[in-house]
């Protein structure tokens, strides 16, 4: 047996990629359909000499990886909806205070305890705006094994390199779905370490002054530089601060250096999107149906395509924008009551063209549900 | 142990909001407010630099100086 | 000493507490106590939640780490099991630790994760302006309490001793000598460490409460405590004692996580 094949569950994968990354501490809380990712968790991360605790909720699990964070480690959490809602208070402190740390999500029906094992794409939307204030973020996806091993790879360095939590978006049925990975070479995958200040001892150190590329070079707790870190605005030092300049100039920070990166954290798939009069489009476990009907239907000769995005925040408007400028139909397959669909409405011209391919009964949505939405649309009738 | 000997009390001024803890709990009564509320050594004679002042002032305004007896300035 | 200065961030005094606010008497003897410790500024980090309290951790020249309500104790977890060679403190005021914080405190303690917790009891919330507290005790007056407060308060020292931390506490504002003392104990000891300071709040507490000024509420720290199994604790019940009541060796989270690496490194080979 090849010692590189994998078959493993979505969670487990998550949890290897986050140690290819270089995860050294991880703080959680079981909550179903996650709690593989903390079990394989608490027996891979001590092996590599990592550190896992169990902490006593989900509020504590978050604020326990910001501290980690705080003394230069790679750190991660994961949890599902209700444990991702408690989480909303200490990612606003990671977004405020610029905390590198990857939080899972994966998500399962709701609202409210709702569906613990039944699979949903329904926290799309609280991933961008949960916590509270103006705020930018980065939220990345999956569909499959292979990709979730190089998408949470992906949200390690994105989280190191725009000082940032990054939110991983599963969904029940690729978290608990078994399927193969060929584990990536070493090296294969590039991995950002921390970027760590060069100011010297005794000079002083802006924890909090982006350099001309916008980065901020971090220096670990513990180290030669003592300085504060706070929820509230601060200044370059990180001291509080409500000098209206300081206010303005921070907030525009934390929400241009997402905004402005589009480009570079965009992360998508396409098929047969050239010459697609139907374009669909879809993400997570809904893309794995999407991309069955394409196939199936392309090897009919049908001008079908499928746009897979694999980062869903910052949302990518312009890719969808120039990806769907000539299709005559654009159908978003999603398990929510049309979340993404919102942001593709926004981001194509002619926006009556995007229609909703949807299941929100707790099952996951096959490639017949996606047929019969494309036979009302070519008037066939379901 | 040598007896301590006061040297100085040093009160810094703009810490200091006049709250009156060091003044009432001075066992030998050195400290007390002037007419601007911010304290002030009215009696350095008496003080036997116990520091009781210096340890309990909530701004850290205080700072008293000690030396051994029969120590020269 | 060496001068308070030295581990002070001088630029934000005078400090934003009230006159006679007590907190800035525990900063006070945290620094003694850490000046007399001989500790490195490098190696500490000052973990505080939100409120009057957690102001503490900005005007000290330690990594500092301000932040949100009641999760102080979780952050600070994360800093100490990730690097265990730091020396962790967590001033938390008493709404803080035991309100909105009490289930990370009593994990914390069970863990007995190596840090000092430093609970700032003013008996109310001054920040907001004067609401009661967990700890107001019943019959106390606050804004939120208009009609006098019915909710009852509990005992942090034993608290602390039920969860399990092994070093457990009391002082107050008055005793600031027996506070410098009593920290120096806790920052040097392998496990969580609870301190329970008493502290005045003039402002609200005090006002409300008709308690006087601060002289006076330091007044009654001194008449209404007493040492551990004092005499007038016999004569009289409603003393509150101050002193130790628990110093004990036991399993330590950081050390214990540290084998529980070497058995999953053994297990590898």
């Amino acid at each position: 047996m090849n010692p590189k094949i994998h078959f493993l569950q979505g969670n487990e994968a998550c949890v290897e990629a986050a140690l290819y990354a270089g995860v050294q501490f991880y703080a959680g809380y079981p909550i179903t359909p996650s709690t593989e990712i903390a079990e394989h968790m608490a027996y891979r991360l001590p092996q590599k000499g990592g550190k896992f605790i169990q902490m006593e909720d989900e509020i504590a699990s978050i604020c326990a990886i910001i501290g980690a964070s705080l003394t230069g480690h790679k750190v991660m959490t994961a949890t599902s909806g209700p444990g991702f809602s408690l989480m909303q208070e200490g990612l606003g402190y990671a977004i405020m205070a610029e905390i590198p740390c990857v939080i899972v999500n994966v998500q399962r029906g709701g609202p409210s305890t709702g569906l613990p094992t039944g699979p949903s794409q329904g926290d799309i939307y609280q991933a961008r705006w949960g916590t509270h204030g103006d705020h930018a973020i980065i939220a990345l996806t999956a569909s499959n094994h292979q990709d979730i091993f190089e998408i949470t790879v992906q949200a390690f360095n994105m989280a190191e390199t725009y000082r940032t939590p990054v939110i991983l978006l599963f969904d029940e049925v690729i978290g608990h779905m078994r399927e193969r990975l060929i584990m990536p070479e070493e090296g294969e995958i590039p991995v950002v370490d921390r970027l760590r200040t060069s100011v010297k001892a005794g000079v002083d150190y802006h924890p909090y002054l982006p350099r001309e590329d916008g980065r901020l070079p971090m220096s670990d707790f513990g180290g030669e530089h003592r300085y504060n870190v706070t929820g509230l605005f601060h200044d370059m030092w990180g001291f509080p601060s409500d000098n209206p300049a300081v206010v303005h100039g921070l907030l525009r920070h934390l929400v241009d250096k997402i905004r402005n990166n589009v480009q570079a954290i965009t992360r998508y798939k396409e098929y047969h999107l050239e010459d697609a009069q139907t374009i669909l489009i879809s993400y997570g476990c809904s893309a794995r149906s999407a991309l069955h009907v394409v196939q199936n239907r392309r090897a009919r000769g049908e001008r079908l395509g499928l746009l897979e995005l694999q980062s869903l925040w910052p949302f990518p408007y312009s890719l969808v924008e120039e990806k769907c400028a000539e299709a005559r139909h654009i159908v978003v397959v999603e398990m929510n009551m049309g979340q993404v669909v919102r942001a593709v409405k926004r981001a194509v011209y002619n926006p009556e063209r995007v229609v909703l391919a949807n299941r929100i009964d707790g099952s996951f949505i096959t490639p017949t549900d996606i047929k019969n939405i494309l036979r009302l649309i070519q008037g066939k009738g379901v | 142990m040598a007896k301590l000997k006061l040297k100085a009390h040093h009160i810094d001024r703009d810490w200091c909001k006049g709250c009156g803890i060091c003044v009432r709990f001075c066992p030998k009564h050195v400290l007390q407010l002037d007419d601007r509320e911010k304290a002030y050594a009215a009696h350095p004679e008496k003080c036997i630099g116990c520091r009781l002042c210096e340890m309990r002032c909530p701004d850290l305004s205080i700072t008293v100086e000690t030396e051994e007896e029969g120590e020269k300035s | 000493m060496a001068s308070v200065k030295e581990y002070i961030r001088e630029r934000f005094f005078p400090h934003i507490w009230c006159p006679g606010c007590g907190h800035g008497t525990v900063l006070k003897s945290l620094i003694t106590a850490v000046d007399q410790l001989g500790l490195s500024k490098n190696d500490i980090v000052m973990v505080s939640g939100i409120g009057c309290s957690s102001r503490i951790a900005g005007y000290v020249d330690f990594h500092t780490l301000h932040t949100l309500h009641g999760r102080a104790l979780a952050f600070a977890t994360g800093v100490k099991l990730s690097k265990p060679q730091l020396r962790v403190m967590v001033p938390m005021g008493d709404g803080d630790a035991l309100a909105i914080g009490g289930n990370h405190f009593i994990h914390a303690a069970r863990r007995n994760i190596a840090m000092t917790a430093i609970v700032m009891n003013n008996r109310i919330y001054g920040m907001t302006g004067g609401q009661f507290s967990p700890l107001s005790g019943y019959g106390k007056a606050a804004t939120t309490a208009p009609y006098g407060n019915i909710d009852h308060d509990f005992d942090v020292v034993q608290l602390a001793k039920a969860a399990g931390a092994s070093f457990v506490a009391r002082t107050t504002t008055y005793h600031a000598p027996q506070m410098v003392e009593i920290l120096k104990q806790a920052f040097t000891h392998k496990g969580f460490a609870v301190v329970e300071i008493l502290t005045q709040c003039p402002t609200y507490f005090g006002r409300k409460n008709k308690m006087g000024e601060a002289p006076d509420m330091l007044e009654w720290f001194k008449e209404n405590t007493t040492p551990i199994g004092s005499q007038a604790k016999q004569k009289n019940p409603s003393l509150i004692e101050r002193g130790v009541f628990v110093a004990e060796e036991k399993a330590e989270y950081c050390t214990e996580y540290e084998k529980v690496v070497e058995r999953a490194m053994k297990g590898r080979e």
